[in-house]
């Protein structure tokens, strides 16, 4: 390590030397960097399942451009729109078809008397175009009565049910008085939006939810003529359809808006970003105190080396080494222990919680800054090694 | 045309503290110290004999009068003209000043990394040569918290000569040491102003000390009150 180090530097590598001569020290300081490490991917998951799970069933659909109404704020989270606008849609330049689609929550009861709620889609089932290739090759069976589609992560569905459903066997569980049979299965994991998802027939649907009318669907979707632009599609429909009452975005545009109404206007958004500045904060305060500590703990000694002709640059050197040091020998434990966390998350509660690179690459790279930050900060107290006061 | 006399300091005062607490701890001092000798700077505690070392090393500001030093005023002078000079200076410190986490040899490389990398193979050799002469051949690897006061005030000594500094200034380096090793010292010391032009002043009360010296200047409550030159 230390050769390793001083061809890095061209010079001994004091920063590491003086962090590995204090062993307690160095453990607690990488242990707390680990923590804030452990904090920031745990939020950073939690989050990242959160986004996934809010756009999680745009992947149900196959259309280009959405309608919705202007008091709905996401796809799951809408108000009706009013299928008039459909057929007014229709009469557009470049609309080559449009199809409702009804969603609602569903309170379900499982065989052994367990209750779960599915978020359900109502679509058309002869309108195979309308929904992802791999729902539109088991969308024909839904045209049978009371007959649906379910998620494979649904809680509360045992895995060998699912086998079962995948091998041929049907499921059978009750809702709104009614007996549904989940008939095929789909992969969605929409985790934090309800218990799972589950795709009928726009007819079972409103068998199943009695208040709600083909008039009034959730959003209606459009396919646009074949080379024919999204936005210039989408823009006029604009200009065709009362903004106060129609909201018109390409599918890409509506799973982005979603996306940042959870971020900023939902709690669970804010509440985790906050967690996420909050590990922050607990690394830089952490880095801080043991790197100031440090500092002050060899100011003689600095204060011989600037006696000697050492000049800040050097010094500056050593504590960004330290900084340097720290964050690589925290982020590796940090990232191992939150990648066993969150298999424990997924097996435990379903969610979408996934490791991948670009959050690990993002966080090493926070973990680098804010161990930096702290480390400009601690150097501050270097002004205090006056070699005069040596003799 | 450069100095050949390394040290000049004329009409030197220096004062602590500011308002109604200010103190003059120098008064005066005019001083010109030749190239290669050995100075002993003595006096009572408080006499001002370790600030005017402080201020010959570029440790402190020059307030009133002038310091030459290695033909460089430090009147005036900026930090990075400092830092510059001070590499060519050599500190013994009466407490050695160790950094705990090196070893004895990485102490001593630190005295030569100052002026850049350089050849590390190279560098070692002269760390280890340096800690032999001082009688340390088998300490080299022990960090200082595993040395005696005597062996880490000698790899302190080493670490100040290892870069063939042009000035030595020490403050008490024999305090620490038995009679023998402070005499293998004090004779480096003066072998290496006879062979390489080494001037060394030194602050100290070691009676063993004086007869080595070239020059003895007492100072008393900040004023030279003796200047002798030993022949």
């Amino acid at each position: 390590m230390n050769k390793i180090l001083s061809l890095l530097f061209g010079r001994l590598p004091i920063g590491w030397l003086q962090l590995s001569h204090s062993k307690g020290r160095l453990i607690a300081a990488v242990s707390g960097v680990a923590f804030a490490n452990l904090l920031v991917f745990m939020q950073l998951g939690i989050l990242g399942a959160l986004n996934s799970s809010t756009v999680a069933p745009y992947s149900l659909l196959g259309a280009d451009i959405i309608l919705s109404s202007q008091a709905g704020n996401t796809l799951t989270d809408s108000d009706n729109v009013a299928q008039v606008w459909m057929f007014q849609a229709l009469s557009v330049p470049g609309v080559a078809a449009a199809s409702p689609i009804f969603i609602g929550n569903l309170p379900i009861t499982l065989v052994d008397g367990t209750s779960a709620t599915l978020l359900t889609f109502g679509v058309d089932a002869t309108k195979l175009g309308f929904v992802s290739p791999s729902i539109a090759k088991s969308l024909g069976q839904l045209t049978i009565e009371n007959t649906a589609l379910i998620d494979k992560g649904t809680r509360g569905v045992p895995a060998d049910v699912i086998a079962g459903i995948e091998a041929g066997n049907p499921f059978s569980f009750e809702a709104n008085g009614r007996t549904l049979s989940a008939i095929a299965t789909m992969n969605v994991s929409g985790g934090f939006l309800a218990d799972g998802m589950m795709v009928t027939s726009d007819q079972s649907f409103f068998r199943l939810f009695g208040a709600r009318t083909s008039a009034a669907p959730n959003h209606i979707l459009l396919q646009v003529d074949e080379g024919v632009s999204h936005d210039a599609v989408a823009t006029r429909l604009r200009a065709a359809l009362p903004a106060q009452s129609v909201k018109i975005q390409t599918l890409q545009e509506a799973a982005g808006a979603d996306l940042a109404f959870m971020s900023t206007q939902r709690p669970t958004g804010i509440i985790f970003g906050f967690g996420v500045f909050m590990g922050i904060l607990v690394g830089l305060v952490i880095v801080y105190q043991v790197l100031s500590t440090d500092v002050a703990d060899h100011l003689r000694e600095y204060a011989t080396f600037k006696a000697m002709g050492y000049g800040n640059t050097f010094f500056l050197g050593i504590v960004f080494e330290e900084a340097i040091v720290l964050a690589i020998f925290g982020f590796i434990p940090g990232l191992i222990v939150s990648m066993g966390l969150y298999a424990g998350l997924v097996s435990v509660t379903g969610l979408p919680v996934e490791m991948d690179i670009g959050r690990a690459v993002l966080v090493f790279l926070g973990t680098l800054t804010a161990c930096t930050i702290s480390g400009a900060i601690a150097t501050r107290r270097l002004a205090r090694a006056d070699p005069a006061d040596l003799f | 045309m450069a100095n050949l006399d390394p040290i000049h300091v004329q009409g030197l005062d220096h004062f602590f503290g500011a308002g109604d607490a200010r103190k003059q701890a120098i008064f005066d001092i005019n001083l010109t110290i030749k190239r290669g000798s050995l100075t002993i700077l003595m006096g009572p505690s408080g006499s001002g004999k370790t600030t005017l070392l402080t201020l010959i090393g570029a440790l402190r500001d020059v307030q009133t009068g002038h310091i030459r030093v290695l033909d460089r005023e430090l009147n005036g002078a900026d930090e990075t003209a400092l830092v510059q000079l001070r590499r060519r200076l050599g500190f013994i410190f009466q407490a050695h000043n160790l950094h705990e986490s090196l070893t004895a040899t990485q102490n001593v490389l630190m005295g030569l990394q100052v002026h850049g990398a350089g050849d590390a193979a190279k560098q070692r050799i002269a760390a280890h040569h340096m800690l032999d002469l001082l009688g340390l051949p088998d300490r080299r690897d022990y960090l200082p918290g595993s040395l005696s006061g005597g062996q880490k005030q000698r790899v302190a000594v080493a670490r100040a000569l290892v870069s063939n500094p042009e000035i030595i200034l020490a403050d008490e380096p024999t305090a620490a040491l038995d009679k023998a090793s402070g005499q293998t010292v004090v004779e480096l010391l003066k072998a290496l102003g006879q062979q390489r032009g080494a001037t060394t002043i030194m602050v100290t009360h070691d009676p063993r000390i004086l007869e080595l010296a070239d020059r003895i200047i007492t100072l008393e409550d900040g004023r030279i009150v003796s200047d002798k030159t030993n022949d």
